[in-house]
């Protein structure tokens, strides 16, 4: 049924992950347009997500058993669609048509568009409500699939996405888990030179959830924080330290590669860097 | 026909017990406006189903959409200048955009709304929702209207917009009058006027009709309850057999019920004059609800004033 219940190495998750950026990287070139650095520094969290955690069925994508992973942060998509063909909800060779002309594989995520894909999503901070709905409608069936929601450190500016954690936290949802990608960066520039975000868990914490900060490129650290979340009886915020462009030196940690694609030139270089042999 | 007036507020609360009762799958959220939104009966009845999201009107459409999501058939209460006039962009992606099953219940719609005031007073609300893919927009005249529109919105599956105020309006229907979403009903017959008119103002029209019958004016009535999907046939009907169209509402007359009619005939070679009556770019203000509809002139007495001096 799913990869996590094989417990895949993390040399093999690893192997993953570099897949994934691969198809990041050659997609956005192939767009010509398109979000690379939030991309690539989210791709050890939806690789723990997809195949170390969560119940998932690409064959039945709309399995009723299954865990719900909500993308909040649309822009970051090609993450997720680089994750959903590395898992075989699609073929990878899609992943060329991201952006263009009746694909599948919309410019921001559209729900009906692709299977794997549980939420619409890029008007910013209207992914943890929708999170919340769907906790509160698999208690009121009580069942026990767990809501993993996804989102930036910019939507954390958004003010409903403080709505939907002061909900969560009074209500108690614990079949609920946040994670935050916390890169430091937004389109404007360095988070700190829009609107600093520095007490975000202790912000968090005070609307009644539990935090957890970790080095958001481990597995590890994922693995066992997502363990931690299980136990919590209110919904868990894992906030992800992470480097925006992950994998790729000449992209990494610069915000001038919150919006753009790599040229032909630099996907070349960033191939090398993963190592593609050309 | 009875002629206690009733809200359509009291209509919608009765009926989505009366839905709930036989359809599990119904879910009611509100943005802290339990009583004002007539949810008092379902939250007593239903407590596992009724969710107070508290002051958060964003939070309650996203939090619907997700439970839509799940399979639940969520309405969620609030004012209509709250919800859909602040809650539009959450409506436009997570509810139309994705076909999520949410419904959207807007009380205390139009300017009878009163002493509250221009905040208060939703005049836009049928323009924002009418221009989104997906959306369905039911405006009831009374409160036996309400409930039948209450049920159809439910039946129906996908997003929808229901404007309720809380006016006691004069009935113009009773639990036998057939409704039929996007099927206008015609309350009165006549070759010479045709006056269209939603929610409120529909008392207004059969009132205005009985006044241009004493004066020889044959008036027909059509009673557009749904203003998407727009009943294009009764339109493209009446315009072959009258002089003067009217239409009517408590609404601004850009974006409202008047635009959709003057889509409609715009598209015909040769059709009667068309002449709208409502908010004209303007705000209300606060006052006793008649007070209010007499100084905008939203009555009937300015549909006759109007009606005579046209043809």
């Amino acid at each position: 049924m799913n990869a996590a219940s094989q417990f895949l190495s993390q040399a093999e998750l690893t192997e993953i992950a570099r897949k994934i950026r691969v198809s990041i990287v050659s997609m956005l070139t192939a767009a010509g347009s398109g979000h690379t650095a939030g991309a690539l520094g989210m791709v050890e969290i939806f690789t723990s997500l997809y195949f170390d955690r969560a119940k998932i069925d690409p064959s039945n994508p709309s399995w009723p058993d299954r865990d719900y992973i909500l993308l909040s942060a649309g822009h970051t998509c090609p993450v997720l669609y680089a994750t959903l063909a590395e898992k075989g909800f699609f073929d990878k060779k899609e992943l060329d048509t991201f952006r263009d002309i009746n694909t599948r594989l919309q410019g921001h995520p559209h729900l009906h568009s692709l299977p794997g894909i549980e939420i619409t999503s890029g008007a910013l901070g209207q992914g943890l409500s929708q999170a919340v709905g769907m906790a509160l409608g698999l208690q009121l069936d009580q069942k026990d699939n767990r809501v993993y929601c996804i989102m930036s450190d910019g939507e954390q500016q958004e003010g409903q996405t403080w709505e939907a954690y002061m909900y969560a936290g009074d209500h108690s949802l614990s079949n609920l888990t946040a994670f935050i990608d916390r890169n430091h960066i937004q389109i404007g520039g360095n988070s700190n030179n829009v609107l600093p975000l520095n007490r975000l868990s202790e912000m968090i914490r005070s609307f009644g959830w539990e935090t957890i900060t970790i080095d958001g490129h481990s597995f590890s650290a994922l693995h066992s924080a997502m363990d931690r979340a299980e136990q919590h009886e209110q919904p868990t915020a894992i906030i992800c330290e992470t480097t925006p462009g992950k994998g790729v030196s000449f992209i990494e940690s610069d915000f001038e590669w919150h919006g753009k694609p790599p040229s032909e030139e630099e996907l070349q270089r960033a191939l090398e860097e993963l190592g593609v042999q050309s | 026909m009875t002629k206690e007036k009733r809200t359509t507020r009291d209509g919608f609360g009765e009926a989505l017990v009366e839905a709930a009762r036989k359809d599990p799958h119904i879910v009611a959220l509100t943005a802290d406006l339990r009583e004002s939104m007539r949810l008092d009966g379902f939250a007593e009845q239903f407590p596992n189903r009724f969710f107070e999201i508290g002051v958060a009107e964003e939070n309650m459409v996203g939090i619907a959409a997700g439970l839509a999501l799940t399979g639940k058939t969520p309405v969620t209460c609030s004012y209509a200048v709250f919800n859909p006039q602040n809650t539009m962009g959450p409506i436009r992606s997570s509810v139309c955009y994705s076909k999520t099953n949410v419904k959207i219940i807007g009380g205390h719609a139009g300017i009878s709304t009163g002493p509250d005031g221009a905040t208060h007073q939703a005049l836009e609300d049928i323009a924002m929702m009418r221009t989104l893919p997906n959306m369905i927009v039911v405006v009831p005249a009374d409160y036996h209207e309400a409930k039948k529109a209450t049920q159809a919105i439910l039946d129906y599956h996908g997003p929808a917009y229901l404007r309720i105020g809380k006016y006691l309006t004069q009935p113009v229907s009773d639990e036998n009058t057939e409704f039929k979403l996007g099927k206008a009903t015609i309350l009165r017959e006549g070759n010479t006027v045709a006056i269209i008119a939603c929610g409120t103002m529909v008392a207004e029209a059969i009132k205005a009709a009985d006044q241009l019958e004493t004066h020889n004016v044959s008036t027909e009535v059509l009673n557009m309850h749904t203003i998407k999907p727009i009943d294009r046939f009764s339109i493209l009907e009446l315009a072959g057999h009258v002089q003067l169209i009217v239409t009517i509402e408590e609404h601004q007359i850009t974006g409202g019920l008047g635009s959709a009619v003057a889509e409609v005939l715009a598209e015909l070679p040769q059709h009667p004059p068309l002449h709208r009556i409502g908010m004209l770019d303007q705000f209300g203000e606060s006052g006793p609800s008649d007070a209010l509809l007499k100084k905008y002139g939203l009555t009937a007495d300015a549909i006759v004033d109007l009606a005579l001096s046209k043809i």
